[in-house]
Protein backbone atom coordinates (compact mmCIF):
# COMPACT_ATOMS: atom_id res chain seq x y z
CA UNK A 1 0.00 0.00 0.00
CA UNK A 2 1.12 3.49 -0.76
CA UNK A 3 0.13 6.93 0.49
CA UNK A 4 0.01 9.53 -2.25
CA UNK A 5 0.24 13.10 -0.97
CA UNK A 6 -0.45 15.77 -3.56
CA UNK A 7 -0.62 19.56 -3.29
CA UNK A 8 -2.65 21.15 -6.02
CA UNK A 9 -4.15 24.49 -7.00
CA UNK A 10 -7.51 24.86 -5.24
CA UNK A 11 -9.49 25.42 -8.44
CA UNK A 12 -8.22 22.09 -9.81
CA UNK A 13 -9.79 19.97 -7.05
CA UNK A 14 -12.91 18.89 -8.94
CA UNK A 15 -10.94 17.94 -12.08
CA UNK A 16 -8.51 15.86 -10.03
CA UNK A 17 -11.32 14.17 -8.13
CA UNK A 18 -13.09 13.27 -11.36
CA UNK A 19 -9.91 11.86 -12.91
CA UNK A 20 -9.22 9.73 -9.81
CA UNK A 21 -12.78 8.43 -9.66
CA UNK A 22 -12.51 7.37 -13.30
CA UNK A 23 -9.50 5.14 -12.59
CA UNK A 24 -11.20 3.58 -9.59
CA UNK A 25 -9.82 5.51 -6.61
CA UNK A 26 -12.50 5.15 -3.94
CA UNK A 27 -11.63 7.81 -1.44
CA UNK A 28 -9.37 10.65 -0.47
CA UNK A 29 -8.68 13.08 2.33
CA UNK A 30 -8.81 16.78 1.38
CA UNK A 31 -7.33 19.60 3.45
CA UNK A 32 -7.16 23.33 2.76
CA UNK A 33 -3.58 24.34 3.43
CA UNK A 34 -1.19 27.25 2.93
CA UNK A 35 2.41 26.83 1.94
CA UNK A 36 5.20 27.80 -0.39
CA UNK A 37 7.61 26.12 -2.76
CA UNK A 38 9.29 27.31 -5.91
CA UNK A 39 6.42 29.72 -6.49
CA UNK A 40 7.33 31.35 -3.16
CA UNK A 41 4.94 34.14 -2.20
CA UNK A 42 3.85 37.28 -3.94
CA UNK A 43 3.14 40.87 -2.87
CA UNK A 44 -0.19 42.58 -2.41
CA UNK A 45 -1.10 46.14 -1.45
CA UNK A 46 -3.40 46.99 1.47
CA UNK A 47 -4.26 50.64 2.10
CA UNK A 48 -1.21 51.77 0.15
CA UNK A 49 1.32 49.53 1.94
CA UNK A 50 2.91 46.64 0.07
CA UNK A 51 3.22 43.38 1.96
CA UNK A 52 4.43 39.87 1.21
CA UNK A 53 1.99 37.03 0.99
CA UNK A 54 4.42 34.28 2.02
CA UNK A 55 1.97 31.41 2.05
CA UNK A 56 -0.08 30.50 -0.98
CA UNK A 57 -3.41 28.68 -0.48
CA UNK A 58 -3.33 25.10 -1.76
CA UNK A 59 -5.34 21.92 -1.46
CA UNK A 60 -3.65 18.87 0.01
CA UNK A 61 -4.87 15.43 -1.06
CA UNK A 62 -4.01 12.25 0.83
CA UNK A 63 -4.89 9.07 -0.98
CA UNK A 64 -4.06 5.51 0.08
CA UNK A 65 -3.97 3.06 -2.86
CA UNK A 66 -2.80 -0.48 -3.50
CA UNK A 67 0.77 -0.70 -4.75
CA UNK A 68 -0.30 -1.71 -8.27
CA UNK A 69 -2.53 1.42 -8.52
CA UNK A 70 0.08 3.94 -7.50
CA UNK A 71 1.60 4.82 -10.89
CA UNK A 72 -1.83 5.24 -12.43
CA UNK A 73 -2.92 7.45 -9.53
CA UNK A 74 0.13 9.68 -9.73
CA UNK A 75 -0.30 9.98 -13.51
CA UNK A 76 -3.97 10.90 -13.17
CA UNK A 77 -3.21 13.63 -10.63
CA UNK A 78 -0.31 14.95 -12.68
CA UNK A 79 -2.41 15.15 -15.80
CA UNK A 80 -5.51 16.69 -14.28
CA UNK A 81 -3.77 19.17 -11.95
CA UNK A 82 -1.39 20.55 -14.56
CA UNK A 83 -1.74 24.09 -15.90
CA UNK A 84 1.90 24.45 -16.97
CA UNK A 85 2.28 27.58 -14.87
CA UNK A 86 4.28 28.01 -11.69
CA UNK A 87 2.53 26.74 -8.56
CA UNK A 88 0.93 23.57 -9.95
CA UNK A 89 2.05 21.65 -6.85
CA UNK A 90 3.89 18.44 -5.96
CA UNK A 91 3.16 14.74 -5.53
CA UNK A 92 4.82 12.49 -2.94
CA UNK A 93 4.52 8.74 -2.51
CA UNK A 94 5.10 7.03 0.85
CA UNK A 95 4.92 3.47 2.14
CA UNK A 96 1.91 2.58 4.27
CA UNK A 97 2.43 -0.04 6.99
CA UNK A 98 -1.09 -0.93 7.83
CA UNK A 99 -4.71 0.03 7.17
CA UNK A 100 -7.80 -0.87 9.20
CA UNK A 101 -11.45 -0.34 8.38
CA UNK A 102 -12.95 0.63 11.71
CA UNK A 103 -16.49 -0.63 11.05
CA UNK A 104 -15.60 -4.22 10.00
CA UNK A 105 -12.12 -4.72 11.36
CA UNK A 106 -10.80 -5.59 7.87
CA UNK A 107 -7.11 -4.81 7.47
CA UNK A 108 -4.48 -4.42 4.75
CA UNK A 109 -5.56 -3.84 1.17
CA UNK A 110 -9.10 -4.97 1.99
CA UNK A 111 -9.47 -1.89 4.16
CA UNK A 112 -8.69 0.60 1.39
CA UNK B 1 -26.11 76.67 9.71
CA UNK B 2 -26.34 74.17 12.52
CA UNK B 3 -27.24 76.82 15.04
CA UNK B 4 -30.42 77.95 16.68
CA UNK B 5 -29.27 81.46 15.93
CA UNK B 6 -32.34 81.79 13.78
CA UNK B 7 -34.20 82.04 17.02
CA UNK B 8 -32.05 84.94 18.09
CA UNK B 9 -32.13 86.66 14.70
CA UNK B 10 -35.89 86.37 14.46
CA UNK B 11 -36.55 87.71 17.90
CA UNK B 12 -33.84 90.31 18.17
CA UNK B 13 -32.55 91.11 14.74
CA UNK B 14 -35.23 90.62 12.12
CA UNK B 15 -35.38 94.28 11.35
CA UNK B 16 -31.61 94.52 11.02
CA UNK B 17 -31.47 92.12 8.11
CA UNK B 18 -32.17 93.22 4.57
CA UNK B 19 -35.03 91.50 2.80
CA UNK B 20 -32.58 89.98 0.33
CA UNK B 21 -30.71 88.02 2.99
CA UNK B 22 -30.49 84.26 2.55
CA UNK B 23 -33.78 82.59 3.19
CA UNK B 24 -32.27 80.20 5.71
CA UNK B 25 -30.89 83.04 7.77
CA UNK B 26 -34.06 85.01 8.14
CA UNK B 27 -37.33 83.20 7.67
CA UNK B 28 -39.81 85.89 6.78
CA UNK B 29 -42.94 83.81 7.23
CA UNK B 30 -44.86 84.36 10.44
CA UNK B 31 -44.05 81.49 12.80
CA UNK B 32 -46.90 79.06 13.07
CA UNK B 33 -47.70 75.89 14.93
CA UNK B 34 -47.24 74.01 11.64
CA UNK B 35 -43.71 75.32 11.29
CA UNK B 36 -42.93 74.32 14.88
CA UNK B 37 -44.35 70.86 14.33
CA UNK B 38 -42.54 70.26 11.05
CA UNK B 39 -39.18 71.54 12.28
CA UNK B 40 -39.53 69.39 15.38
CA UNK B 41 -40.32 66.45 13.13
CA UNK B 42 -37.21 67.24 11.08
CA UNK B 43 -35.06 67.08 14.21
CA UNK B 44 -36.58 63.81 15.33
CA UNK B 45 -36.16 62.10 11.95
CA UNK B 46 -32.71 63.56 11.27
CA UNK B 47 -31.78 62.72 14.86
CA UNK B 48 -32.48 59.03 14.56
CA UNK B 49 -30.69 58.96 11.21
CA UNK B 50 -27.60 60.47 12.85
CA UNK B 51 -28.06 58.03 15.74
CA UNK B 52 -27.80 55.19 13.22
CA UNK B 53 -24.37 56.49 12.24
CA UNK B 54 -23.18 55.04 15.57
CA UNK B 55 -24.02 51.64 14.12
CA UNK B 56 -22.16 52.61 10.96
CA UNK B 57 -19.03 53.52 12.89
CA UNK B 58 -19.28 50.33 14.94
CA UNK B 59 -19.58 48.10 11.88
CA UNK B 60 -16.87 49.94 9.93
CA UNK B 61 -14.47 49.62 12.82
CA UNK B 62 -15.41 46.01 13.62
CA UNK B 63 -14.68 45.13 10.01
CA UNK B 64 -11.35 46.94 9.79
CA UNK B 65 -9.75 45.63 13.00
CA UNK B 66 -8.31 42.15 13.28
CA UNK B 67 -10.68 39.46 14.53
CA UNK B 68 -8.90 39.26 17.90
CA UNK B 69 -10.02 42.85 18.72
CA UNK B 70 -13.57 42.93 17.35
CA UNK B 71 -15.47 42.47 20.62
CA UNK B 72 -13.41 45.22 22.26
CA UNK B 73 -14.07 47.58 19.36
CA UNK B 74 -17.80 46.98 19.65
CA UNK B 75 -17.61 47.44 23.42
CA UNK B 76 -15.86 50.79 22.94
CA UNK B 77 -18.43 51.94 20.40
CA UNK B 78 -21.38 51.06 22.62
CA UNK B 79 -19.64 52.39 25.73
CA UNK B 80 -18.64 55.71 24.18
CA UNK B 81 -22.18 56.28 22.98
CA UNK B 82 -23.59 55.73 26.45
CA UNK B 83 -21.10 58.05 28.13
CA UNK B 84 -21.49 60.69 25.40
CA UNK B 85 -25.26 60.76 26.03
CA UNK B 86 -24.72 61.25 29.77
CA UNK B 87 -22.02 63.89 29.38
CA UNK B 88 -24.00 65.90 26.83
CA UNK B 89 -27.10 65.82 29.05
CA UNK B 90 -25.33 66.71 32.28
CA UNK B 91 -23.10 69.48 30.93
CA UNK B 92 -22.63 69.53 27.15
CA UNK B 93 -25.88 70.87 25.71
CA UNK B 94 -26.10 74.08 27.73
CA UNK B 95 -22.38 74.63 27.41
CA UNK B 96 -22.86 74.52 23.65
CA UNK B 97 -26.14 76.47 23.46
CA UNK B 98 -26.14 78.93 26.36
CA UNK B 99 -28.51 81.37 24.57
CA UNK B 100 -27.91 84.51 26.68
CA UNK B 101 -26.47 82.72 29.71
CA UNK B 102 -22.77 82.71 28.68
CA UNK B 103 -20.31 82.29 31.54
CA UNK B 104 -17.73 84.21 29.49
CA UNK B 105 -19.43 86.08 26.65
CA UNK B 106 -19.16 84.23 23.30
CA UNK B 107 -16.40 81.95 24.65
CA UNK B 108 -17.66 79.79 27.51
CA UNK B 109 -21.31 78.69 27.74
CA UNK B 110 -23.58 77.83 30.65
CA UNK B 111 -22.96 75.09 33.20
CA UNK B 112 -26.24 73.33 33.85
CA UNK B 113 -27.91 70.03 32.97
CA UNK B 114 -30.46 69.88 30.17
CA UNK B 115 -34.11 70.19 31.08
CA UNK B 116 -37.11 69.66 28.83
CA UNK B 117 -40.38 71.51 28.28
CA UNK B 118 -43.29 70.51 30.53
CA UNK B 119 -45.43 67.53 29.59
CA UNK B 120 -48.12 68.55 27.09
CA UNK B 121 -46.49 71.86 26.13
CA UNK B 122 -49.13 74.46 25.26
CA UNK B 123 -48.78 76.18 21.89
CA UNK B 124 -48.78 79.54 23.62
CA UNK B 125 -45.66 78.53 25.59
CA UNK B 126 -43.77 77.11 22.61
CA UNK B 127 -41.06 78.96 20.68
CA UNK B 128 -42.97 78.76 17.41
CA UNK B 129 -40.03 80.12 15.43
CA UNK B 130 -37.98 77.00 16.15
CA UNK B 131 -38.66 73.51 17.49
CA UNK B 132 -39.19 71.69 20.75
CA UNK B 133 -36.22 71.64 23.13
CA UNK B 134 -36.43 67.85 23.34
CA UNK B 135 -36.03 67.41 19.58
CA UNK B 136 -33.20 69.96 19.44
CA UNK B 137 -31.34 68.26 22.30
CA UNK B 138 -31.88 64.81 20.77
CA UNK B 139 -30.55 65.96 17.38
CA UNK B 140 -27.52 67.79 18.76
CA UNK B 141 -26.66 64.94 21.12
CA UNK B 142 -26.19 62.62 18.15
CA UNK B 143 -23.61 64.99 16.63
CA UNK B 144 -21.71 65.03 19.88
CA UNK B 145 -21.67 61.23 20.05
CA UNK B 146 -20.50 61.03 16.41
CA UNK B 147 -17.46 63.12 17.34
CA UNK B 148 -16.46 60.52 19.92
CA UNK B 149 -17.08 57.64 17.50
CA UNK B 150 -14.45 59.12 15.16
CA UNK B 151 -11.78 58.76 17.83
CA UNK B 152 -12.32 55.10 18.67
CA UNK B 153 -11.45 53.79 15.21
CA UNK B 154 -8.08 55.50 14.99
CA UNK B 155 -6.92 54.18 18.36
CA UNK B 156 -8.24 50.64 17.97
CA UNK B 157 -6.45 47.44 18.92
CA UNK B 158 -4.15 48.90 21.61
CA UNK B 159 -5.88 51.47 23.84
CA UNK B 160 -7.24 50.48 27.24
CA UNK B 161 -11.03 50.61 27.56
CA UNK B 162 -11.46 52.78 30.66
CA UNK B 163 -8.91 55.53 29.91
CA UNK B 164 -10.51 55.77 26.46
CA UNK B 165 -13.95 56.17 28.01
CA UNK B 166 -12.65 58.84 30.40
CA UNK B 167 -11.34 60.73 27.38
CA UNK B 168 -14.75 60.37 25.72
CA UNK B 169 -16.48 61.93 28.75
CA UNK B 170 -14.16 64.96 28.62
CA UNK B 171 -14.46 65.22 24.83
CA UNK B 172 -18.25 65.07 24.78
CA UNK B 173 -18.88 66.98 28.00
CA UNK B 174 -16.34 69.79 27.57
CA UNK B 175 -14.08 69.90 24.51
CA UNK B 176 -16.74 69.39 21.83
CA UNK B 177 -19.46 71.59 23.35
CA UNK B 178 -17.11 74.48 24.16
CA UNK B 179 -15.69 74.76 20.65
CA UNK B 180 -19.12 74.10 19.08
CA UNK B 181 -20.57 77.00 21.08
CA UNK B 182 -18.14 79.33 19.33
CA UNK B 183 -19.90 78.66 16.02
CA UNK B 184 -23.29 77.04 16.54
CA UNK B 185 -23.99 78.53 19.95
CA UNK B 186 -23.56 82.00 18.49
CA UNK B 187 -20.08 82.60 19.92
CA UNK B 188 -17.09 84.42 18.50
CA UNK B 189 -16.58 82.22 15.42
CA UNK B 190 -20.19 82.90 14.39
CA UNK B 191 -19.54 86.59 14.91
CA UNK B 192 -16.38 86.27 12.78
CA UNK B 193 -18.48 84.93 9.87
CA UNK B 194 -16.96 81.45 10.01
CA UNK B 195 -19.16 79.15 7.87
CA UNK B 196 -19.66 75.50 8.78
CA UNK B 197 -23.15 74.28 7.89
CA UNK B 198 -23.18 70.82 9.45
CA UNK B 199 -19.72 70.44 10.94
CA UNK B 200 -16.76 69.60 8.68
CA UNK B 201 -14.76 71.50 11.28
CA UNK B 202 -17.05 71.66 14.32
CA UNK B 203 -17.70 67.90 14.36
CA UNK B 204 -15.36 66.01 12.03
CA UNK B 205 -12.09 67.88 12.46
CA UNK B 206 -12.63 67.87 16.23
CA UNK B 207 -12.90 64.09 16.23
CA UNK B 208 -9.97 64.02 13.83
CA UNK B 209 -7.69 66.20 15.98
CA UNK B 210 -8.55 64.18 19.08
CA UNK B 211 -7.79 61.00 17.13
CA UNK B 212 -4.49 62.40 15.80
CA UNK B 213 -3.19 63.51 19.20
CA UNK B 214 -4.32 60.19 20.67
CA UNK B 215 -2.64 58.16 17.92
CA UNK B 216 0.65 60.03 18.37
CA UNK B 217 0.68 59.80 22.17
CA UNK B 218 -0.49 56.17 22.15
CA UNK B 219 1.99 55.00 19.49
CA UNK B 220 1.51 52.48 16.69
CA UNK B 221 0.41 48.87 17.10
CA UNK B 222 3.22 46.40 17.76
CA UNK B 223 4.76 45.26 14.48
CA UNK B 224 3.07 47.85 12.30
CA UNK B 225 6.30 49.70 11.49
CA UNK B 226 9.37 47.49 11.47
CA UNK B 227 12.77 48.09 9.87
CA UNK B 228 11.43 51.06 7.93
CA UNK B 229 8.67 48.94 6.43
CA UNK B 230 4.92 49.16 6.90
CA UNK B 231 3.22 45.89 7.74
CA UNK B 232 -0.48 46.17 7.05
CA UNK B 233 -2.87 44.39 9.40
CA UNK B 234 -5.74 43.22 7.27
CA UNK B 235 -9.31 43.95 8.34
CA UNK B 236 -11.22 40.97 9.66
CA UNK B 237 -14.55 41.45 7.93
CA UNK B 238 -14.98 43.58 4.82
CA UNK B 239 -18.72 42.87 4.44
CA UNK B 240 -19.25 44.46 7.88
CA UNK B 241 -16.99 47.39 6.99
CA UNK B 242 -18.97 47.96 3.80
CA UNK B 243 -22.26 47.78 5.64
CA UNK B 244 -20.85 50.33 8.08
CA UNK B 245 -19.92 52.72 5.28
CA UNK B 246 -23.39 52.45 3.72
CA UNK B 247 -25.04 53.03 7.11
CA UNK B 248 -22.92 56.15 7.62
CA UNK B 249 -23.90 57.35 4.14
CA UNK B 250 -27.58 56.91 5.06
CA UNK B 251 -27.14 58.64 8.39
CA UNK B 252 -25.48 61.59 6.69
CA UNK B 253 -28.78 62.62 5.10
CA UNK B 254 -29.93 63.36 8.63
CA UNK B 255 -26.61 64.89 9.59
CA UNK B 256 -26.63 67.46 6.78
CA UNK B 257 -30.35 67.64 6.03
CA UNK B 258 -31.31 68.19 9.64
CA UNK B 259 -28.75 70.98 9.91
CA UNK B 260 -31.06 73.19 7.87
CA UNK B 261 -32.72 73.55 11.30
CA UNK B 262 -36.08 74.54 9.83
CA UNK B 263 -38.78 72.84 7.80
CA UNK B 264 -41.70 75.23 8.08
CA UNK B 265 -41.51 76.91 4.67
CA UNK B 266 -41.30 76.02 1.00
CA UNK B 267 -37.79 77.45 0.94
CA UNK B 268 -36.67 75.29 3.84
CA UNK B 269 -38.01 72.00 2.53
CA UNK B 270 -36.61 72.75 -0.93
CA UNK B 271 -33.24 73.50 0.66
CA UNK B 272 -33.33 70.25 2.61
CA UNK B 273 -33.94 68.48 -0.70
CA UNK B 274 -30.92 70.22 -2.23
CA UNK B 275 -28.86 69.13 0.77
CA UNK B 276 -29.91 65.49 0.37
CA UNK B 277 -29.00 65.52 -3.32
CA UNK B 278 -25.65 67.23 -2.76
CA UNK B 279 -24.72 65.02 0.18
CA UNK B 280 -25.39 61.95 -1.90
CA UNK B 281 -23.49 63.37 -4.90
CA UNK B 282 -20.41 64.11 -2.80
CA UNK B 283 -20.31 60.55 -1.45
CA UNK B 284 -20.63 59.22 -5.00
CA UNK B 285 -17.80 61.52 -6.09
CA UNK B 286 -15.64 60.21 -3.25
CA UNK B 287 -16.31 56.59 -4.21
CA UNK B 288 -15.53 57.07 -7.90
CA UNK B 289 -12.39 59.11 -7.20
CA UNK B 290 -11.01 56.59 -4.68
CA UNK B 291 -11.87 53.65 -6.94
CA UNK B 292 -10.07 55.17 -9.93
CA UNK B 293 -7.15 56.46 -7.83
CA UNK B 294 -6.45 53.08 -6.19
CA UNK B 295 -6.78 51.30 -9.54
CA UNK B 296 -4.22 53.64 -11.11
CA UNK B 297 -1.82 53.79 -8.15
CA UNK B 298 -1.90 50.19 -6.99
CA UNK B 299 -3.13 48.31 -10.10
CA UNK B 300 -5.99 46.88 -8.06
CA UNK B 301 -8.88 48.78 -6.45
CA UNK B 302 -8.71 48.80 -2.63
CA UNK B 303 -12.18 48.38 -1.12
CA UNK B 304 -11.14 49.73 2.28
CA UNK B 305 -9.94 52.95 0.65
CA UNK B 306 -13.10 53.17 -1.45
CA UNK B 307 -15.14 53.01 1.77
CA UNK B 308 -12.94 55.77 3.20
CA UNK B 309 -13.43 57.66 -0.08
CA UNK B 310 -17.22 57.63 0.30
CA UNK B 311 -16.92 58.91 3.86
CA UNK B 312 -14.35 61.56 2.90
CA UNK B 313 -16.75 62.76 0.19
CA UNK B 314 -19.45 63.08 2.84
CA UNK B 315 -17.17 64.93 5.28
CA UNK B 316 -16.06 67.28 2.49
CA UNK B 317 -19.60 68.40 1.67
CA UNK B 318 -20.67 68.75 5.30
CA UNK B 319 -19.39 72.32 5.69
CA UNK B 320 -21.60 73.47 2.80
CA UNK B 321 -24.12 70.99 1.43
CA UNK B 322 -26.67 73.65 0.42
CA UNK B 323 -25.15 76.10 -2.06
CA UNK B 324 -23.19 73.83 -4.47
CA UNK B 325 -24.70 72.54 -7.70
CA UNK B 326 -24.87 68.75 -8.05
CA UNK B 327 -21.76 68.81 -10.21
CA UNK B 328 -19.85 70.99 -7.79
CA UNK B 329 -20.88 68.79 -4.85
CA UNK B 330 -19.62 65.73 -6.75
CA UNK B 331 -16.33 67.47 -7.39
CA UNK B 332 -15.91 68.55 -3.75
CA UNK B 333 -16.55 64.96 -2.69
CA UNK B 334 -14.18 63.60 -5.32
CA UNK B 335 -11.33 65.73 -4.00
CA UNK B 336 -12.10 64.22 -0.58
CA UNK B 337 -11.79 60.74 -2.11
CA UNK B 338 -8.40 61.61 -3.58
CA UNK B 339 -7.30 63.08 -0.25
CA UNK B 340 -7.76 59.78 1.59
CA UNK B 341 -5.92 57.75 -1.03
CA UNK B 342 -2.95 60.11 -0.75
CA UNK B 343 -2.93 60.75 3.00
CA UNK B 344 -3.43 57.19 4.32
CA UNK B 345 0.08 56.11 3.16
CA UNK B 346 1.41 59.54 4.19
CA UNK B 347 0.38 58.95 7.82
CA UNK B 348 2.24 55.61 7.67
CA UNK B 349 5.37 57.50 6.61
CA UNK B 350 5.15 59.46 9.87
CA UNK B 351 4.48 56.20 11.76
CA UNK B 352 1.08 57.44 12.87
CA UNK B 353 -1.05 54.32 13.10
CA UNK B 354 -4.69 55.12 12.29
CA UNK B 355 -6.45 51.76 12.10
CA UNK B 356 -9.54 52.79 10.11
CA UNK B 357 -8.42 55.96 8.32
CA UNK B 358 -10.28 58.32 10.67
CA UNK B 359 -7.67 61.06 10.41
CA UNK B 360 -7.63 61.34 6.60
CA UNK B 361 -11.42 61.02 6.40
CA UNK B 362 -12.54 63.27 9.23
CA UNK B 363 -9.65 65.66 9.77
CA UNK B 364 -8.02 66.24 6.40
CA UNK B 365 -11.18 65.98 4.31
CA UNK B 366 -12.86 68.10 7.02
CA UNK B 367 -10.33 70.88 6.53
CA UNK B 368 -10.74 70.61 2.76
CA UNK B 369 -14.53 70.78 3.04
CA UNK B 370 -14.36 73.84 5.28
CA UNK B 371 -12.12 75.64 2.79
CA UNK B 372 -14.28 74.54 -0.16
CA UNK B 373 -17.22 76.54 1.24
CA UNK B 374 -15.74 79.65 -0.39
CA UNK B 375 -16.21 78.16 -3.87
CA UNK B 376 -20.00 78.11 -3.69
CA UNK B 377 -21.15 80.26 -0.79
CA UNK B 378 -20.60 83.99 -1.46
CA UNK B 379 -21.06 84.75 2.24
CA UNK B 380 -17.87 82.82 3.11
CA UNK B 381 -14.38 84.28 3.09
CA UNK B 382 -11.15 82.31 3.04
CA UNK B 383 -9.86 84.35 5.95
CA UNK B 384 -12.81 83.50 8.19
CA UNK B 385 -12.68 79.84 7.16
CA UNK B 386 -8.98 79.55 8.01
CA UNK B 387 -9.54 81.42 11.26
CA UNK B 388 -12.22 78.88 12.23
CA UNK B 389 -10.14 75.86 11.21
CA UNK B 390 -7.04 77.07 13.07
CA UNK B 391 -8.89 78.20 16.19
CA UNK B 392 -10.60 74.84 16.56
CA UNK B 393 -7.34 73.03 15.75
CA UNK B 394 -5.42 74.98 18.38
CA UNK B 395 -8.05 74.41 21.07
CA UNK B 396 -8.60 70.70 20.41
CA UNK B 397 -4.91 69.83 19.97
CA UNK B 398 -4.01 71.49 23.28
CA UNK B 399 -6.92 70.16 25.32
CA UNK B 400 -6.95 66.63 23.96
CA UNK B 401 -3.15 66.28 24.16
CA UNK B 402 -3.36 67.37 27.79
CA UNK B 403 -6.05 64.84 28.60
CA UNK B 404 -4.24 62.00 26.80
CA UNK B 405 -0.94 62.85 28.54
CA UNK B 406 -2.52 63.11 31.98
CA UNK B 407 -4.26 59.77 31.47
CA UNK B 408 -1.01 58.26 30.23
CA UNK B 409 0.90 59.40 33.32
CA UNK B 410 -1.76 58.54 35.89
CA UNK B 411 -3.20 55.23 34.69
CA UNK B 412 -1.53 54.42 31.36
CA UNK B 413 -3.51 54.35 28.15
CA UNK B 414 -1.98 51.34 26.46
CA UNK B 415 -2.47 47.63 27.17
CA UNK B 416 0.69 45.64 27.83
CA UNK B 417 2.53 43.88 25.03
CA UNK B 418 1.26 40.40 25.80
CA UNK B 419 -2.34 41.56 25.93
CA UNK B 420 -1.98 43.40 22.63
CA UNK B 421 -0.50 40.39 20.86
CA UNK B 422 -3.07 38.00 22.32
CA UNK B 423 -5.81 40.43 21.30
CA UNK B 424 -7.91 42.67 23.52
CA UNK B 425 -10.93 40.38 23.21
CA UNK B 426 -9.28 37.57 25.12
CA UNK B 427 -6.92 39.58 27.32
CA UNK B 428 -9.22 42.42 28.42
CA UNK B 429 -12.70 40.96 27.98
CA UNK B 430 -12.36 37.18 27.92
CA UNK B 431 -14.93 37.20 25.15
CA UNK B 432 -14.19 36.63 21.50
CA UNK B 433 -16.25 37.89 18.57
CA UNK B 434 -15.75 34.72 16.57
CA UNK B 435 -15.01 32.02 19.18
CA UNK B 436 -15.55 29.17 16.75
CA UNK B 437 -12.92 30.29 14.27
CA UNK B 438 -9.21 30.63 14.67
CA UNK B 439 -8.00 34.16 15.24
CA UNK B 440 -4.94 35.86 13.89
Amino acid sequence: MKLVIATIKPFKLEEVRTALTEIGVKGMMVTEIKGYGVQSGHTEIYRGAEYDVNYVPKIKLEIVVTSDMVDQTVAAIEESAKTGKIGDGKIFVLEVQQAVRVRTGESGEDAI
Amino acid sequence: MNTPLKKIILVGGATLLPATAFAQDAPTAVPTEVGFILTTLLFLIAGFLVFFMAAGFAMLEAGLVRSKNVTMQLTKNMGLFGFACLAYYIIGFNLMYPADAWTISNILGAFSPTSLEPVGLAAADADLSYASVGSDFFFQLMFCAATASIVSGALAERIKLWPFLVFVIILTGLIYPIQASWKWGGGFLEVANFQDFAGSTVVHSVGGWAALTGAIILGPRIGKYKDGKVTPFLGSNLPLATLGAFILWLGWFGFNGGSQLAMGTVGDIADISRIFVNTNAAAAGGVVAALIATQLLYKKPDLTMILNGALAGLVSITAEPLTPSIGMATLIGAVGGIIVVITIPLLDKFRIDDVVGAIPVHLIAGIWGTIAVVFTNPAATIGAQLFGILTVAFFVIITSSLVWLILKVIVGIRVDEEAEIMGLDRSELGMEAYPEFKTN
